[in-house]
């Protein structure tokens, strides 16, 4: 079921960040064209967000309040069961891990995404498409795959791991209740690395659609007016790739706090995350109402803190 | 980094740039005295925006030296070189305001207090009532203006213009090319302008370094450079030039004697640039007087030539002829309308005389067609860095 409510984000989040740029293409009217020809072409795209995203979240509101169990038969009773809504506080570590975890591995895909998008749009010449190319290339494999080849990465008895204790790397980890001090499978790290590694892509792409779009001569400019390379990053590159961060940031985010599978393979239930919760409550529990009413508030939660962000970002006043 | 209240002396030094096996700049030396508007005048790919490029530190010599004032820039970042450029596309920050653009260069110096400054500087290039803008929002000679501005600002050494008005139409750039030069005489930079355009240099530039393939041709205030050409090519590359070949046979006097096709030809000793002794007679198209035959008068010192008119052009100002020789080769005159002669129709015969000291001599070795026809191209800009 977090797989829906993933999905139905996902939608959301598109439909905020067109807004701005939909709102200008029915102003602007061309030759010939009937003032219903805007109209005419949103329609698709409206019956489609309409019937699998409108309709779904309402069942899934509706659901949310049903009273019974899945031998017994749903039934709704006025005014709902909204004591379904009291999971959302027993699981607040889940969803307060998501987050976390969901910020950390955004963080991590920045930090590692950002160089490398840099490298591709301005230093890899004739490389260019071939470095594309590879940043794509783990789609090829399915998810699970990936997943579960980071479980060997990662065993205990594994170069990695041997190494990180070797170097009390693990210790120093241990302390911020990151890892144990000598394994890091099964850990909050392990989660948040496949997380990381799983949503890297999304975060290079976006980034580097904007820097690519960037005039070089600009960071020339900006050296030639005194700044170092640094300050020229700080002044000139980072304000004008921050539509490329915010919505990788985003891409990355929004799947990432919704994600079981990470949780599922790499961690155990001490770090799962609110989408493992979700996932046990409909197929185990079969506790239909209140999987539904996790996912109503997780969606709700990120639409909430997306909103925010990308009010702060300012994403309108940049070219 | 300095900063200099004047203009500091340019020196480059033996400099040589290469990309790969493409010697972009080969050996150049050049000194521009401090004050100076300095053009760089040659057509894509001469080196002349590399030479720039070197100068303003985002490029690196092969090898030679660059000298600001006293100070050795050669190997300088660029950010700490008392230099600054007005690049050919602007490259003015998208996301920042014309008042952010402009203050960018103090800011990063550190200045605290910069509304003063940035405002004169507005008022200056005027765009008071612009600040608040987005470059974008602006048209492109005020987004020329506005990258003056952000370089003028830092009062720089040495200012750099590549190409500055390459993007505006005509009229405004005609009118920029005055304003530039107000500007220049307020301020008192040292400029270096490098352009293809021969009208565009010779309009602003008090020194003009015509450059081809990587070296400098002839250097020299623009008048100097039109009338006396020492090669085909600042010939050819600086208006037109109508060329016979000569043999000389008397380099006695203060005049020298060429024959052309039998014919006598003489040149001052001053404006002959060979010892050899075949030689191209060069004259500019108007310096050349047209006359009906019958009834030509020519002074007595003045080279005389007979030809037929092919044909004829009226251009409004002037009317331009073309003119066939005896031994057929062609000519083109430009005749002020001040005495239209209604006879000079194709067909007539003609007498074309000029005077000695408008003729020049150049090396006979040379291409006759060295620069010409070289700024078809001229409303294509550069692509960034190796091309010029």
């Amino acid at each position: 079921m977090s797989g829906g409510a993933v999905a139905a984000t996902a939608v959301e989040q598109r439909d905020i960040r067109s807004h701005p740029s939909g709102g200008g293409a029915t102003e602007s009217k061309g030759v010939g064209t009937s003032k219903w020809t805007p109209y005419l072409l949103l329609t698709p795209g409206f019956l489609w967000l309409a019937l699998f995203f409108i309709v779904p979240t309402m069942m899934l509101l509706m659901f949310s309040l049903y009273t019974g169990s899945l031998d017994q038969g749903y039934s709704f009773e006025f005014p709902g069961n909204w004591s379904t809504y009291s999971a959302v506080w027993d699981y607040r570590a889940q969803f307060f891990r998501s987050f976390l975890f969901a910020g950390l591995s955004t963080l991590f895909c920045l930090a590692l995404a950002y160089p490398l998008a840099y490298f591709i749009a301005f230093k890899s010449g004739k490389w260019k498409a071939t470095l594309l190319v590879l940043v794509i290339a783990p789609f090829f494999t399915s998810f699970l795959i990936r997943t579960l080849a980071w479980k060997t990465i990662l065993a205990d008895d594994g170069p990695v791991v041997t190494f990180m204790n070797w170097a009390h790397i693990t210790n120093l980890l241990a302390l911020l209740h990151l890892t144990e001090t000598d394994r890091v499978l099964n850990t909050p790290l392990a989660v948040v690395l496949g997380l990381t590694y799983n949503f890297l892509p999304f975060m290079v792409l976006p980034l580097y659609a904007s820097l690519d779009r960037m005039d070089p001569r600009l960071v020339e400019a900006a050296q030639d007016l005194y700044s170092s390379p640094w300050t020229a990053l700080r002044k000139v590159t980072w304000p004008l790739s921050l539509p490329g961060v915010v919505a990788g940031t985003l891409l990355t985010f929004i799947p990432a706090a919704g994600d079981y599978i990470n949780a599922e393979l790499l961690g155990t239930t001490k770090v799962s995350m609110i989408g493992n919760v979700i996932q046990d409550q409909f197929f185990v529990v079969t506790d239909y109402p209140t999987a539904s009413a996790l996912s109503f508030v997780l969606m709700l939660t990120i639409l909430v803190l997306v909103f925010f962000y990308v009010r702060r970002a300012g994403t309108e006043e940049l070219v | 980094m300095t900063t200099a209240k004047t203009g500091a002396d340019l020196r480059i030094i033996n400099t040589t740039k290469r990309f790969g096996d493409f010697v972009a700049v080969d050996d150049l030396t050049l000194t521009i005295p401090a004050g100076s508007f300095f053009a760089l005048l040659g057509p894509s790919g001469c080196g002349k925006t590399t030479t720039l490029r070197m100068v303003a530190g985002l490029e690196e010599p092969t090898a030679g030296t660059i000298l600001i004032g006293d100070e050795d820039v050669t190997w300088a970042k660029p950010y700490k070189r008392p230099v600054n450029t007005v690049f050919q596309s602007y490259a003015l920050f998208p996301h920042l305001d014309i008042y952010e653009n402009v203050a960018f260069g103090l800011r990063r110096r550190g200045v605290k207090d910069v509304s003063k400054t940035v405002e004169d500087m507005l008022a200056l290039t005027e765009l008071t009532g612009l600040a608040r803008r987005k470059p974008q929002q602006l048209s492109g000679g005020q987004q020329q203006r506005v990258a003056l501005a952000r370089a003028l600002i830092n009062q720089p050494a040495v200012l750099l213009l590549d190409e500055p008005l390459g993007a505006l139409d005509l009229k405004l750039r005609r009118q920029m090319q005055l304003e530039l030069k107000r500007i220049q005489t307020e301020v008192g930079s040292t400029f270096v302008h490098v352009t293809h355009d021969q009208e565009e240099a010779m309009t602003m530039a008090d020194t003009i370094a015509v450059m081809n393939a990587g070296r400098v041709e002839q250097l020299g205030a623009p008048a100097d450079l039109y009338e006396n050409p020492n090669t085909t090519f600042v010939a050819n590359f600086l208006g037109q030039s109508n060329f016979f070949d000569g043999a000389v046979s008397d380099r006695s006097g203060n005049y020298v004697s060429v024959t052309v096709q039998g014919q006598h030809v003489s040149i001052p000793s001053s404006r002959v640039h060979t010892q050899g002794a075949n030689v191209h007679v060069g004259v500019r198209p108007e310096k050349l007087r047209i006359q009906y035959r019958d009834d030509a008068q020519v002074n007595d010192n003045d080279n005389r030539l007979e030809a037929v008119v092919s044909d004829s052009s009226f251009i409004g100002v002037s009317t331009q002829y073309l003119v066939d020789t005896r031994w057929g080769q062609e000519l083109t005159v430009f005749a002020q309308n001040t005495h239209r002669d209604e006879r000079l129709v194709p067909g007539a015969a003609v007498v074309v005389s000029w005077a000695p000291d408008h003729t020049f001599a150049l090396d006979a070795a040379q291409d006759v067609d060295a620069g010409v026809e070289i700024d078809e191209d001229a409303a294509t800009p550069d692509p960034i860095g190796v091309s010029s």
